[in-house]
């Protein structure tokens, strides 16, 4: 009995068009990466059974002529779980279509808020206690006193001094 | 009597489920059926910790089969130890979300689709505590994901699909990685049945051990949430309803940790890939961490020092040493417990002050004495503050790595402290600005409302363009830098107004918190403090669980009797 390489090869190319299509933000494409992979997987348990062999029935075929039917066992279980989770995720990227129009991996909004906060916002102090020259730059023109020195800086570009 | 025992804990919250849903149309029936079935599992795995513990471990061959063709289920002290955790934990928050369907009703949590989930949640995890074999293990890992995917997407608002994607993507991932080393395994070895590929492994040559335990050791490093492989956990977690997110920081993270100590102790004991788990877990901790002082959002900021805290259990597995497991042992348990109750008590706190924003938040201390204890006392323990739990584990933990000794475990030691010092400053900033201050304290400008107001008022000179421009110097006065900064600040100023719901501000009527959902967090906060009373014997049986962990023996004759196979 000589190993194929086509299992092998098959089995490489769909986990690398499957990493591929997981990698894109469409959640279409996420789907058929993550069917793709789960594919890729099943094929390699499958392998993992040895050289081909006759179907495991008793009475069909002698024991030493028959393939390990663990793997089998295996990869059906694994197909369910992937069908029922595909089903789950489908009813996700609907919803998702539904709710925002697109079926795009969504942006993390308050993440990137606290990306771009500057060190000063952690400050506990609160601005409107301190007197004016202690002020963090930020908080310059938190009261309305202020705005006389904000005159000064008549350079300001547009948009450069709000909060 | 652990033959007859061992296969409850799953049965019965699947039996339960299925009852869950029939009675779907009978709120209080359901809630009754649910809070009994998680009792009794509770009850029996109180049963199968003594009896482990007195009997040492056994195992349940599941439908008759030989030993090593059917499926086993193994109790030994570890496992059975985690089943009695996470079922308190899952009763205590059940409690929680019966108490919060019945105050709130059911917009934003459909409590009938949300009894049966839990349910099936609760048998996957004990299911994935007593699983004997990998193959079964991973079925217990995949119960536990689908239905935590149903919960944590529950109601289906934007916020909850967009965190939610993230989370199922990432988690299939690591459920692909698990399957395909379990097919290599498979390959390899020819066995899935733990107890004989803790024979077997060993006869592999060390690349192919190398590899398979890499593969191991990635899939489950994803679910508990170790560094490289943590970013999904702060992205996800915070958007689900408070029960739920509770649930999944107490248990789920903490599943992936049991699957590594059984990972580095029954299938790969030699410790080859020690250094790798040294490295990640002072990562794990010290970039956690760092996440969660940045956050001003109580909920991420409570996510994060979950990423972090997972450093402490990697860094006693990584050790290597029996000490370094019973510190690992005890700190799971001690961080399910406070990591749950704490979830809770910011779901009690955005009840009562309307947000989890903690720069929106203040004075709650005042307004709510008895939520300033819930929040004040696990913070501490968290912080491990002595004399309470999490300063006990923490010691534990760093003994163990001082006397294992080396650079790395010494670097270990200061990481594991500083994390600790950042973990005070995290909460100590929650406690001072949501629960200390005045309310009227409370600045507005910090808020993501608030952000949002302003980067529209950015924004609309450019869209708007040119022609008002144009219109305002021809007809109007030049304006001056001085009147463009007071448009800007009142625009904000009204815009924030405009937005901040009425719980910010300082005047608010308030609803007073339902009394189950405060008991059930209480209770879980007695347990926590109970914990470090009754610090001495769960010590005892960390130790005694490592040990056994170490010997390897016990698991393996539980399994195929005196005879070696």
């Amino acid at each position: 009995m000589t190993p194929t390489i086509v299992l092998p090869v098959m089995i490489g190319g769909l986990y690398a068009a499957g990493v591929y299509l997981l990698l894109d933000r469409s959640l279409t494409r996420v789907l058929l990466g993550f069917l793709l992979l789960g594919n890729a997987t099943n094929l390699l348990l499958l392998s993992a059974g040895g050289p081909s062999g006759l179907a495991p029935i008793l009475g069909y075929s002698d024991a030493d002529e028959i393939n390990d039917p663990l793997p089998q066992a295996l990869v059906l279980t694994a197909i369910v779980i992937t069908f029922g989770i595909s089903a789950f995720l489908l009813a996700i990227i609907h919803r998702s279509w539904r709710l925002a129009r697109n079926e795009v991996v969504g942006t993390d909004e308050e993440d990137r808020r606290v990306a771009a906060r500057r060190a000063t916002d952690a400050d506990e102090l609160d601005p409107d206690d301190l007197a004016p020259e202690d002020r963090a730059a930020m908080h310059a023109d938190s009261l309305p006193a202020d705005l006389e020195e904000l005159a000064d800086d008549v350079d300001l570009p547009a948009g450069q001094g709000a909060p | 009597m652990i033959e007859v025992l061992a296969p409850l804990p799953v049965l019965l919250p699947l039996l339960g489920a299925a009852g869950a849903l029939l009675v779907a149309r009978h709120p209080t029936f359901q809630r009754t059926l649910s809070t009994v079935v998680l009792t009794a599992v509770l009850a029996v795995s109180v049963v199968l910790l003594l009896v482990a513990d007195a009997e040492g471990a056994g195992a349940v061959s599941v439908g008759g089969w030989p030993v090593p063709l059917g499926v086993v289920l193994v109790v030994d002290r570890l496992s059975a130890l985690m089943l009695v955790v996470a079922s308190t934990v899952a009763l205590g928050v059940l409690v929680f979300a019966v108490g919060q369907g019945a105050a709130d009703g059911s917009e934003e949590t459909p409590l009938s689709i949300f009894h049966p989930t839990f349910l099936v949640l609760v048998a996957g995890v004990s299911n994935a505590f007593l699983a004997g074999d990998l193959f079964n293990l991973y079925v217990g890992f995949e119960i536990l994901l689908m239905a935590s995917y149903v919960l944590l997407t529950l109601g289906g608002t934007a916020a909850r699909i967009r965190g939610g994607i993230t989370y199922i993507i990432v988690s299939l991932t690591s459920s692909l990685l698990f399957l395909a080393a379990i097919g290599l395994v498979y390959a390899a070895t020819g066995t899935v049945n733990m107890a004989q590929l803790a024979v077997r492994l060993g006869e592999l040559p060390e690349g192919t051990q190398v590899l398979l335990q890499s593969m191991l050791l990635v899939a489950f490093g994803i679910k508990a949430a170790v560094f490289p492989l943590s970013a999904w956990l702060p992205d996800s977690y915070p958007t689900a309803p408070a029960p739920v997110t509770a649930v999944f920081a107490g248990l789920l993270t903490k599943v992936g940790v049991y699957a590594l100590i059984r990972t580095q102790t029954l299938l790969f004991p030699g410790g080859a890939l020690d250094d790798v788990l040294l490295w990640a877990a002072l990562a794990t901790m010290v970039v956690g961490i760092l996440g969660a002082v940045a956050q001003s959002d109580l909920r991420r900021m409570l996510s994060f020092t979950l990423v972090s805290h997972i450093g402490y259990m990697v860094f006693g597995i990584a050790l290597g040493t029996a000490a370094g497991l019973a510190g690992a042992i005890f700190y799971v348990a001690h961080h399910i417990a406070i990591q749950t109750t704490l979830f809770l008590v910011a779901g009690l706190v955005e009840r009562q002050g309307g947000t989890t924003a903690v720069d929106r938040l203040g004075g709650l201390a005042r307004r709510s004495p008895l939520l300033a204890v819930l929040f004040f006392v696990p913070a501490m323990n968290l912080a491990g503050i002595p004399p309470l739990s999490g300063f006990i584990g923490k010691l534990g933990l760093l003994e163990a790595g001082v006397a294992h000794g080396g650079a790395a475990a010494y670097t270990l030691v200061a990481g594991g402290v500083v994390t600790s010092l950042l973990t005070l400053l995290a909460v100590g900033r929650v406690w001072t600005r949501a629960f200390w201050r005045s309310p009227n304290q409370a600045p507005v400008e910090d808020t993501a409302a608030a952000a949002a107001a302003a980067a529209t008022e950015r924004r609309r000179p450019a869209d708007e363009g040119v022609p008002s421009d144009d219109a305002a110097s021809d007809d109007a006065p030049p304006r001056t830098a001085l009147q463009d900064a007071w448009r800007r600040h009142t625009a904000v100023a009204t815009a924030t107004e405009a937005q901040m719901p009425p719980a910010a501000g300082a005047v608010r009527a308030l609803r007073p918190l339902p009394r189950t959902m405060v008991g059930a967090t209480a209770a879980l906060m007695a347990l926590t403090v109970a914990l470090t009373g009754l610090a001495g014997p769960l010590y005892g049986l960390a130790d005694r669980a490592a040990t056994d962990l170490f010997d390897r023996t016990p698991y393996v004759s539980s399994v195929f009797g005196e005879e070696a196979p």
